[in-house]
């Protein structure tokens, strides 16, 4: 008996490896230097990070907040957190918006932009901070406004605006006011999106005040709140100013008149938790069940197993010098269900990883840089982007590249022609797309892996994570080459000690710029996340971008 | 007609009608059922659904819900058993169960009667003829006296003779009126001439009599059984002093702190007295024992099966239901006296709907929630309803009777402690905290019992809502286990919420953890008309728990809740995990809470959704004033036909008064006054068309 259970234990044995065909090893060594050092670095930036996130949560400080609580006014993630499904999560994005970008400070730019599920249909939040700046609109905080609705708009999202603003900060009107890309472009939105048939929801749980008026009057259906709402195209003085009528606030644009006289709002609420208490009803009758496909509770309803490995090791992967490498099949370990990632041409172009995985059960494509683009890599890409595109499975880019291979011999292969194919495959494939830069992303790199310019769904930053068209240094030795070039053909002189303190600057300010705080407070991309939070951040994109229904790609022409 | 009754009487009962309902209708099909008797229920309306209907093999509907007209209908009763082709009746308790002219009528009419002979039941039945019965068989009575002669002398000679302190009671009437205590022989003239003045004011008789007064005096009662064939013997006592309005809440068997002596002599006079009305079936001997002199005399004799007698069963090991059949069917006793075993020590507790704090008022509502604790050889429960039944205003409000046995008086009251904190009822209040408040008493717990109990252990028995301590340490532990709640009520959302990356637990944050703040309405029980709102914010932790914080002065508490079974979890709080039960169920827009743990039963509400009123008035103030009426004028809110004029010029009116009524569009529309004051001004008069924003009348508002 003792041999057949040996003989049992060993068909066991050769079942379970016939089982895990494409499950990833550990592939993190946490005996080694490298391992310390990079959990030291990442726990450091990731403490700097929450600092800074710590003070975004505050909104305009405690002042501003206990003011507000004073009028019987929640905060905007209070707000949403009522409106959203009790215990269901929300993606908040773009949290540091702003961060260091005017002389005064903007939480989050003034405005708390995210998704999350109401009555089981997600929905695109977009919450005004009355407590930063009166909730008016810095230039930053319309590109946020308007890149939530360009989420909602590509996702089909409902759109609930949480709307308590100013309206334009009016010293920075010419960057707020007449670009295509400012203000007006808020209802031009509104306006195409209602007649995509995505709901424009608003909910007036304060002033809204010039451009701002048009928020509500813009939407499907709107609610105000007796007493804190207002709508106006003048304020109470303006008015006094122009007319000479000297009326009140309430009298002038509340609840009573717009519900009742103007018809400018539709819902009538007795206080904040009654206005939030109808947009939730608001979203339950939309009836978007009844467009086929479109309901994400039912979508990701499947059972998935959690990866092998701890994702909190994602924070000591991550690396803390840039110009090392490590494997990235090591992350994908860490995000995909039960480390289970089924790699396609695993021993070609092997500087670029490709395969198919799931995350929390929906399935994925994931591509991953492990070196420098070639030739074979960037085939490769194009050819595995070819595929999910025409099985309509999403697409995950985890960025860590500093470019294309450079010289006479890459040239010559036509890695110009390679790295073509790639961007035309990533540009115009339709599915779902989410790109997270766990390391470097610079040149045209950034091109073929899906960066800004590419319109990825989502698009969110590790901590360490440095974007630029390339390296620092690389960049002060090309410009110092031609700097002394110039100064040559003037005849300057210029001396060796000259020289470096020029290429210092070029690389401070590289450094400066390719930050992820310099990215992320220009909107470069959907926020800085902690690596830890990766699987679950993706898994919520990936379901947000799946919301749409699925479309057939069609490419351009690939130069052959 | 083909069989003579001589031959329906030799054939044992094969089916029985059960003229009953609720736990002891229950009861009695339960034993019939073992023996493979057929049963048959009868019901009323209030009934058609209960449980004692669902477990008969047949049921007849016997009328409305008032017993006069249903349940106490002898003649009804008697034809559903001949409907039904039942050769017996069992009248349970209560009802017709002790009606001398109903056992005679069954007895009459060819049916068995399944209980005493009627000649007994009316012995019995009949206060004073009984206690001369049981003085002539030689059963102790209350040293009294109760000869008609009245003079004043004689009077006091015969309450000296019986001792003080005695007790003047008329003769007639009730309700403690013209009642005296009198404690020695020097206040007994003023107190005699004090009763027969009050007794000829209140019943226009003065006759008077005289009994000992018993100071602190215990309810104990015998069980006897006797056959047809002349056998009587007693199963032991019960001790049932703990009484609420004259009702017991709390008996056991055998009676404690009790010498074996007494109990024989108790059994034997029991004996006696069941032999001198030629007795037979079940039966109970009551007696009320002065625990000054240890002496006991005669109460009265109850003719059926008493609400208590499982506490009897459980002690000697034996069905009286089933000696009841076997008795009725003409058998002999099945064992003799000296055979009657005595084990161990049992209790019952009779679980009421009833308002404790407001002087155990009888309450009635919805069983919302009901799990009894599970039953064993040693734990009965016996009930007779479900989850979901009504308590009517119709019938005893007893919900269920707990039965407990143990090796000794202290195994037994530890394990009837355990089941009634286990004993889940919500939708309607109960005394089953009290009972454990009770059976946590020293005194009780020490077997020192007497009918004033309640009374005398009043403050200690009873939460002062006014002690401030109390009242906080009470609101602190509603806060605690405000937490638990909420804990369970959480892991109850997840477990149940949809499976999707959207409602993983905990639920995501950027950067953040998520909080969600919950409220409750605690309902303290001895406060009934205080509600106190309790806030809670919950921190969802990384690892799944919650940190709950439930005020400022007070530190978050880390909780962990896993859900056992549908009400059932297991919650860790503070390193201390433990079991316990959370029942919910909504009325009114208002979710209300309970949950049990360890020896408390908590009650929260939570408002569900709030009051969609879409008009707190500021809506709908009519147009007062538009620039071409003056002030005070009330305009056509729009064209129409006036169709009603309700009021009158001077008229005076009250803010929100219909005026007229207009019709517009097929639709009417009540014209109200804006304000308080007086009609003038009324241009408009039924049948008159009016044009949008026409004067109808003014309300001058009036100087107050």
């Amino acid at each position: 008996s003792a041999r057949s259970s040996w003989r049992s234990e060993k068909s066991l044995l050769r079942q379970s490896r016939a089982l895990s065909i494409g499950v990833l090893p550990d592939g993190v060594d946490r005996t080694s230097e490298a391992y310390e050092a990079n959990s030291k670095v990442m726990e450091g930036l990731i403490s700097e990070l929450q600092s800074h996130i710590r003070k975004v949560m505050a909104g305009g400080g405690a002042e501003a907040v206990k003011r507000n609580r004073s009028r019987n006014k929640l905060l905007p993630r209070e707000r949403i957190d009522l409106l959203i499904d009790p215990g269901s999560s929300f993606l908040e994005l773009s949290q540091l918006a702003g961060h260091e970008l005017y002389e005064d400070k903007l939480p989050a730019a003034g405005i708390v932009t995210g998704i999350g599920t109401v009555h089981g249909r997600l929905c695109m939040f977009v919450a005004n901070d009355p407590t930063v700046k009166g909730g008016t609109y810095y230039p930053i905080t319309v590109k946020k406004h308007l890149r939530a609705q360009e989420i909602a708009a590509k996702c089909k999202l409902p759109c609930i605006y949480l709307v308590d603003s100013g309206g334009a900060f009016l010293p920075k009107q010419a960057e707020v006011f007449p670009d295509k890309e400012n203000f007006g472009r808020i209802f031009y939105n509104q306006a195409t999106m209602s007649a995509e048939g995505i709901p424009q929801i608003a909910l007036v749980l304060g002033s809204c005040t010039a451009g701002g008026a048009y928020i509500p009057a813009m939407a499907d259906e709107s609610v105000m709140v007796k007493g804190n709402g207002t709508i106006f195209l003048a304020g109470p003085p303006l008015v006094k100013a122009a007319t000479g009528e000297e009326v009140s606030a309430e009298d002038l644009g509340g609840a009573v008149v717009h519900c009742k006289t103007s018809g400018v709002s539709d819902y009538f609420a007795l206080d904040e938790l009654h206005g939030l208490a109808i947009g939730r009803n608001i979203v339950k009758n939309l009836h978007m069940a009844a467009k086929p496909g479109n309901d994400v509770v039912q979508q990701a309803a499947r059972e998935y197993k959690e990866p092998l490995y701890d994702v909190n090791e994602l924070r000591s992967i991550a690396l803390a010098d840039l110009k090392q490498s490590f494997d990235i099949r090591s992350v994908i370990a860490r995000i995909v269900d039960g480390s289970e990632f089924d790699e396609f041409k695993k021993l070609y172009g092997t500087t670029l990883v490709t395969g198919f995985a799931r995350i929390h059960g929906q399935p994925v494509g994931i591509i991953g840089n492990n070196g420098i683009l070639f030739n074979e890599s960037a085939l490769k890409g194009a050819h595995f982007i070819e595929l999910c595109a025409q099985r309509k499975i999403p697409l995950i880019f985890l960025q860590n590249i500093t470019g294309f291979m450079v010289g006479s011999k890459s040239e010559a292969n036509g890695i110009a022609k390679s790295g073509a194919k790639m961007v035309m495959a990533v540009s115009c494939a339709k599915v779902p797309k989410v790109t997270v830069i766990v390391g470097g992303s610079f040149g045209a790199g950034n091109y073929a892996m899906c960066g800004r310019a590419y319109s990825p769904d989502f698009m969110f930053l590790w901590p360490n994570a440095r974007i630029s068209v390339m390296g620092g240094a690389q960049a002060a030795g090309v410009l110092s080459q031609i700097e002394k070039a110039n100064k040559k053909k003037l005849g300057v002189q210029w001396t060796k000690e000259e020289e470096e303190a020029f290429k210092t600057k070029v690389v401070e300010a590289y450094e400066k710029e390719g930050s992820p705080y310099y990215s992320t407070a220009r909107l470069w991309d959907d926020g800085i996340i902690d690596p830890a939070d990766t699987r679950r951040v993706l898994a919520l994109s990936v379901s947000a971008a799946l919301n749409r229904p699925s479309e057939d790609t069609k490419f351009g022409v690939f130069r052959m | 007609f083909s069989s003579s009754s001589a031959e329906k009487l030799s054939r044992p009962i094969e089916k029985i009608l059960i003229a009953n309902r609720g736990e002891i209708a229950c009861r009695i099909i339960r034993t019939a059922k073992r023996l493979g008797i057929r049963t048959v229920a009868v019901y009323s309306d209030a009934d058609r659904d209960a449980l004692h209907v669902k477990s008969a093999d047949e049921a007849v509907h016997i009328g409305p819900p008032p017993a006069r007209s249903s349940y106490l209908k002898a003649t009804t009763i008697l034809d559903a058993a001949f409907r039904t082709g039942a050769q017996a009746i069992h009248p349970g308790y209560g009802f017709l169960s002790e009606s001398a002219e109903f056992a005679q009528l069954c007895e009459d009419k060819g049916l068995t009667f399944i209980g005493p002979p009627a000649s007994a039941i009316r012995d019995m039945g009949d206060k004073s003829a009984s206690k001369r019965i049981m003085g002539a068989a030689g059963v102790p009575l209350v040293p009294g006296y109760h000869g008609s002669e009245q003079d004043i002398e004689l009077m006091k000679a015969e309450a000296d003779k019986i001792g003080y302190p005695v007790i003047i009671k008329p003769t007639h009437g009730g309700g403690g009126k013209g009642m005296r205590i009198v404690n020695s022989a020097d206040e007994f003239i003023e107190a005699f001439l004090g009763a027969q003045r009050e007794a000829a004011a209140s019943f226009g008789i003065n006759t008077i009599l005289l009994e000992k007064y018993i100071t602190q005096p215990r309810h104990i009662e015998v069980q006897v059984f006797g056959d047809k064939h002349g056998n009587v013997l007693h199963l032991y006592e019960r001790d049932c002093s703990v009484q609420r309005r004259h009702q017991k809440i709390i008996e056991e068997a055998p009676a404690p702190n009790v010498m074996n002596d007494f109990r024989s002599h108790l059994g034997e006079a029991a004996v006696s007295a069941a032999k001198a009305v030629n007795y037979h079936n079940a039966g109970t001997v009551e007696f009320i024992v002065d625990t000054a002199s240890g002496k006991f005399y005669f109460m009265e004799m109850n003719t059926r099966l008493q609400v208590e007698h499982p506490v009897t069963e459980m002690v000697v090991g034996q069905d009286l239901v089933e000696w009841q059949i076997r008795v009725a069917n003409g058998e002999p006793l099945p064992i003799n006296q000296s055979e009657v075993p005595l084990s161990g020590h049992a209790f019952e507790a009779r679980i009421y709907a009833e308002n404790v704090p407001r002087g155990f008022l009888p309450a009635t509502g919805v069983l919302h929630h009901y799990q009894p604790v599970d039953v064993s050889s040693t734990v009965r429960v016996e009930t007779g309803v479900v989850e979901g039944d009504t308590v009517s205003m119709h019938y005893d409000p007893m919900i269920a009777k707990l039965v407990v046995w143990g090796e000794n008086r202290d195994a037994a009251l530890v394990k009837m402690k355990d089941c009634l904190s286990r004993f889940q009822v919500a939708g309607l209040p109960t005394n089953i905290n009290f009972i454990l408040q009770l059976a946590n008493h020293w005194a009780f717990q020490q077997g020192i019992v007497e009918t004033h109990f309640i009374e005398r252990y009043r403050d200690e028995l009873f939460v002062d809502p006014s002690n401030s301590d109390l009242a906080k340490q009470s609101y602190n532990a509603a806060r605690h286990v405000a937490a638990l709640l909420a804990a369970c009520l959480l892991e109850k959302e997840r477990s149940n919420g949809p499976l999707s990356i959207w409602y993983t637990h905990p639920p995501f944050r950027v950067h953040n953890l998520a909080t969600r703040t919950i409220e409750f309405e605690w309902v303290s029980e001895y406060d009934l008309n205080n509600e106190s709102k309790l806030t809670l914010s919950v921190t969802y932790q990384p690892d799944g728990r919650y940190l709950i914080e439930t005020g400022e002065e007070c530190p978050g508490l880390i909780v962990q809740a896993a859900q056992l079974g549908s009400g059932c979890f297991r919650v860790e709080a503070d390193g201390i995990s433990s079991d316990v039960n959370v029942a919910i169920y909504t009325k009114d827009q208002i979710a209300n809470l309970h949950i049990w743990t360890g020896q408390h039963h908590h009650q929260f509400k939570q408002r569900l959704g709030m009051e969609l009123a879409d008009d707190d008035g500021s809506l709908d103030k009519p147009r007062l004033e538009s620039t071409s009426h003056p002030p005070g004028t009330v305009a056509a809110p729009m064209a129409g036909l006036v169709v009603k004029v309700l009021l009158q010029n001077d008229t005076k009116v009250e803010k929100g008064q219909p005026v007229l009524v207009m019709e517009a569009m097929k639709m009417e529309h009540v014209v109200k006054a804006p304000c308080s004051g007086k009609v003038s001004s009324l241009q408009v008069s039924a049948g008159q068309q009016v044009a949008d924003s026409s004067a109808l009348f003014k309300v001058k508002e009036e100087a107050s």
